[in-house]
């Protein structure tokens, strides 16, 4: 099966009014802020292969292939001028080493066509920064916060990943399984970006404590955002 | 058998249950044993259960204490405590019980070589129910190298009574030598099988013979002890609570089935061996030998599908061969009646449907090759030499031999990127080692043939004990307040926990019906059988008035299918055109012929709305009237549409989750206990939606190919029914509904037909529905 060349999204993606912020969840599981002109991504996981196959399992080797394949895509089709990866951009923090010649030659090119900013990760910290970029352990923009991970009794409006959230809907018979954004009233965190990232069930124990409150599932579709409530405000 | 050891012969001896051929296995081994009594391994013993081979053990200790004599005899499983394992291979019992699955570790192991040099015998017990599929790939590989080991091994088989010997000699032949000699032990008396009837009608519908629990429970009760069987682990559940509604005397009654907890399968298991149960109801999980108690009575919910099945689960009952078998089957609908007759008849004429045997799984051949690495450095040219002896892999081509060596090393892709962590590395003599030691022990974790389905726990309370397991798709519907059956319970779900489900008690009747899944396809044979039934008026007299009923008014109205022919209604119902395909190929092939036909049908501008599969039809109905059969039923379905839909369709997803693991791609989740840092694991259908973009042909997909063919689609069967249409269809359009369609659009599980947009445009109105029946504000 061929894939077919990825839609022009942004212009009719839905937007998401956050704490005076317009933001735009992408289908892909990143976030466009055009007032910022930057693409937000989180849990890139980047030579998660590789880091198995020097286990003793060898996974297919085209994970970061297909990641920033992807990535790159969406930096053209929004035209970012910011790239932020939000943590765990790659499995290990040995990965960026391990990278073969394509998947480096696409990193680079990234990196040379945006502003690429590296929030620290718990798997990856700063090592990404080898690469090109600069690491940061946290962001502020225009009021948000930007971190790895959600900060549960934080009161500012934040943006994060680290939790790779995914909603599954049994409806008619069918079982579907998609990623998803997990919003609470302060907290927006994205879905895990990576190919070979999985997902955590949003009804998972963990975006309770991470995300107390009211929280709401948003699968993003090409045109529309679909929002499915997890938990009514307590 | 004295005789084939005597002359050093492998031998299969065939002998219905009860005969003692358990025992006979043995009786040249015990005699060569008390003649020269000696230390060390003499002869191996392989069961496809574990708890056979301690039934095993149990009945040949207490002959050898009578008589005395010096022969030790130990079993090893996956139970057995890890000091006697390595106690085992230090000193080794004369007689030593196992599972395919311990040989082979037990084969992994470096000192396996020192081990076996001495072996005489190995005896496979119930050879014909396990060595069609993996495990039998699995033991065949063990058996080769078995027999490099000890070059002198005599290969012993037993099995129950089956059709066809001859490719289970096959099988059983090492390479090009002769072929085994064939001993077979008369038949004891015939079974006696009786079909219940209800005083009523029997009903249009239904597969469990539900309404017959009141007459079944007459039944027990005048048995000593009677075992029902059903054919899903869901319709145990559900039976077993219907017989409990109907059970005045309060008759002690069990459930056994293989999602409870070992330890309830074990208490249940010793109450019948004991005498204190009365009636037990079982799926597959009791069909094996196993004598567990004085059975006087077997009864068969539904029908049997399949004649060698009904022939083994007859065999239950009684374990003296000079007495008659007694079975009752309850058949559940119209058409299961005329198979339970088929089933009788064709046990009668000994008339058994036996599985194809098929070449060799890639992915067992890698997980053996990794296997034989972790017991020490091997040359390529001698493995390839060594395999070629097991029957399923002695057309295996290097090239294929070389690409599943290339799995093992570096994942067997096309790109190098993993060269510097291979798994295997060269010797200066070409030997293949092992790169490092830690891998054997990740082998022997990950080892086995046996996938089973991701699975959650149901617990009782946070801390309580777990009564089993339930597939994680059935797990995942459930939602706090729920209430499900469960180990013959109704079960309250109170939480999630992880992987558990937390439950307590619940009343009344379960407010989450399970779905019926996992039926076995009807065999072909009794397919043909029931075929003869509707051809032949002769027999119709014999039939329940309404049956012969059901016929002769199709007969007047429509036609009959015939013996070998393609036979197809239409008749237009509600607005729409009903379409008929009378195949008998069975529930998956039917179940995919309706995904390719709705597909055609919908190039055609059809506009069809849905379709629904038993096992002897296929119906689907449409907005537009079909008419021109041959191009729907063309054989080129198979070449075009189907590459597509499997591709496509969740089977293939499935089957590379149980290549990739046994091809050691990905490590085996341990049951129940998957959730713990699932973020960290590595989902299967990432994977197989990366490496199927990048490397459609690598050997584990080319393998899951393999499987989702035969197994989830059978392939085989539908391209034999083609062939059919291709020249003998005979079709008839109808007024109305004809008598012979009624069973099949009252079967549940229906499919609506897929379109491209069908998830998302799901996802909408699911969402819609939400937001109405949930937002607050």
């Amino acid at each position: 099966m061929i894939d077919a060349p990825p839609p022009r999204v942004h212009h009719r993606a839905m937007p998401l009014l956050f704490h005076g912020q317009t933001l735009l969840p992408l289908p892909c599981g990143g976030l466009y802020w055009p007032a910022e002109k930057a693409l937000l991504v989180a849990d890139l996981h980047l030579e998660k292969a590789s880091h198995f196959a020097r286990k003793g399992w060898p996974l297919p080797p085209w994970d970061s292939e297909v990641t920033l394949a992807r990535l790159a895509d969406t930096l053209a089709t929004t035209g970012a001028a910011t790239l932020v990866c939000l943590g765990d951009s790659f499995h290990d923090a040995g990965g960026p080493a391990r990278m073969q010649h394509a998947a480096r030659a696409a990193l680079l090119a990234i990196a040379g066509a945006c502003r690429l900013v590296w929030v620290t990760g718990n798997h990856d910290g700063s090592s990404a920064a080898t690469l090109g970029g600069e690491a940061v352990a946290e962001l502020r923009l225009a009021g948000l916060v930007l971190r790895h991970e959600a900060v549960p009794h934080d009161a500012s409006p934040e943006l994060s990943g680290h939790f790779h959230p995914k909603i599954t809907i049994h409806h008619r018979g069918r079982r579907i399984s998609r990623r998803c954004f997990a919003l609470s009233d302060t907290k927006l965190v994205l879905p895990a970006y990576g190919s070979l990232a999985g997902g955590l069930a949003i009804e998972d124990i963990a975006f309770a404590d991470a995300l107390p409150g009211r929280l709401t599932a948003l699968v993003a579709e090409a045109d529309r955002l679909l929002r499915f409530p997890v938990r009514a405000a307590a | 058998m004295l005789a084939a050891a005597a002359a050093g012969e492998h031998a299969l001896l065939i002998a219905p249950t009860g005969a003692g051929k358990t025992l006979a296995g043995f009786l040249p081994t015990l005699a060569a044993l008390a003649r020269a009594p000696r230390e060390g391994l003499h002869t191996l013993y392989v069961s496809p259960l574990k708890a056979l081979a301690a039934d095993v053990a149990r009945n040949l200790l207490a002959p050898i204490e009578e008589a005395g004599l010096p022969i030790s005899v130990e079993t090893r499983s996956g139970d057995t405590s890890s000091a006697a394992k390595a106690r085992q291979r230090q000193r080794p019992p004369n007689l030593l019980l196992t599972t395919p699955e311990s040989l082979s570790l037990l084969l992994s192991q470096p000192d396996s070589d020192r081990l076996f040099a001495g072996l005489d015998t190995i005896i496979i017990d119930e050879i014909h129910a396990f060595v069609h599929g993996k495990r039998g790939d699995q033991l065949a590989l063990a058996l080769a190298r078995l027999q490099a080991l000890a070059p002198g091994l005599r290969r012993v088989a037993l099995s129950a009574t089956i059709a066809d010997p001859a490719p289970f000699l096959d099988w059983l032949a090492p390479g090009n030598s002769a072929r085994p000699r064939l001993i077979t032990c008369p038949d004891g008396a015939p079974p006696i099988i009786e079909i219940l009837l209800p005083t009523e009608r029997i009903p249009w519908a239904g597969h469990a013979g539900r309404w017959a629990a009141p007459a079944v429970m007459r039944r027990i009760e005048q048995a000593r002890l009677a075992i029902v069987f059903v054919n899903t682990r869901a319709i145990a559940e559900i039976i077993f609570r219907d017989l409990w509604a109907e059970n005045e005397q309060a008759l002690p009654i069990g459930i056994h089935h293989g999602s409870l907890a070992p330890e309830a399968r074990h208490k249940v298991e010793a109450a019948m061996a004991a005498g204190r149960l009365r009636a037990i109801v079982a799926t597959a999980s009791l069909d094996l030998g196993i004598d567990w108690g004085d059975v006087d009575l077997v009864i068969q919910m539904g029908a049997p599908k399949g004649a060698a099945r009904l022939l083994q689960r007859t065999g239950r009952a009684n374990h003296r061969l000079d007495e008659p078998s007694r079975a009752l089957i309850v058949p559940g609908n119209r058409f299961e009646y005329l198979e339970a007759l088929a089933a009788r008849d064709a046990v009668a004429a000994h008339d058994l449907d036996q599985e194809t045997f098929r070449p060799g799984s890639l992915d067992t051949l890698a997980q053996a090759i990794f296997a034989r690495a972790a017991a020490g450095p091997f040359h390529p040219d001698a493995l390839f030499e060594e395999v070629r002896t097991a029957a399923p892999y002695a057309a295996l081509g290097r090239a294929e031999f070389d690409a599943a060596i290339d799995v093992v090393a570096t994942g067997g892709y096309a790109l190098r990127a993993y060269e510097r962590y291979r798994r295997l590395v060269a010797e200066p003599d070409g030997r293949l080692r092992l790169a490092h030691p830690r891998l054997a022990a990740q082998h022997r974790l990950n080892a086995g043939t046996i996938v089973e389905a991701v699975t959650m726990n149901v617990r009782f309370g946070r801390r309580g004990r777990t009564f089993g397991q339930v597939e994680e798709w059935f797990g995942a519907q459930l939602r706090v307040g729920d209430s499900f059956l469960f180990a013959g319970q109704t079960l309250e779900v109170t939480g999630f926990d992880q992987a558990d489900i937390l439950v307590r008690m619940g009343r009344g009747r379960p407010s989450v019906p399970t779905y019926v899944g996992g039926r076995m396809p009807l065999t072909t044979n009794l397919a043909r059988r029931v075929r003869g039934l509707l051809n032949a008026p002769e027999r119709w007299a014999e039939m329940p008035a309404d049956v012969a009923e059901w016929l002769s008014v199709q007969q007047a109205r429509s036609e009959l299918p015939g013996l070998d022919d393609l036979f197809i209604e239409t008749f237009p119902r509600d607005g729409r055109w009903f379409m008929v395909v009378y195949g008998f190929a069975g529930r998956n092939a039917h179940q995919t012929l309706g995904m390719l036909l709705t597909a055609r049908m919908a190039a055609a501008g059809l506009m069809p709305l849905g379709f629904v599969a038993s096992d002897y039809v296929v119906a689907a109905w449409s907005l537009q009237e079909p008419v021109d059969f041959a191009a729907l039923l063309s054989a080129e379905i198979l070449d075009e549409e189907l590459a597509d839909w499997v591709a496509a369709s969740p089977f293939l997803r499935r089957a590379f989750r149980e290549t990739a693991i046994i091809g050691g791609l990905i490590e085996r989740t341990q049951p129940g206990k998957h959730k713990t840092g699932k973020q960290l694991s590595v989902s299967s259908d990432l994977i197989f939606d990366v490496l199927r973009r990048h490397q459609p042909d690598h050997l584990l997909l080319g393998a899951a190919w393999a499987d989702a063919r035969h197994k989830l689609t059978d392939l085989e069967r539908l391209a034999a029914l083609l062939e059919t249409a291709a020249s003998r269809i005979r079709h008839r359009r109808l007024e109305r509904v004809s008598p012979l369609a009624v069973p099949v659009l009252l079967e549940i599980g229906r499919e609506s037909v897929p379109n491209a947009e069908a998830d998302t445009s799901l996802l909408i109105e699911a969402e819609a529905l939400a937001q109405e029946a949930m937002w607050l504000d």
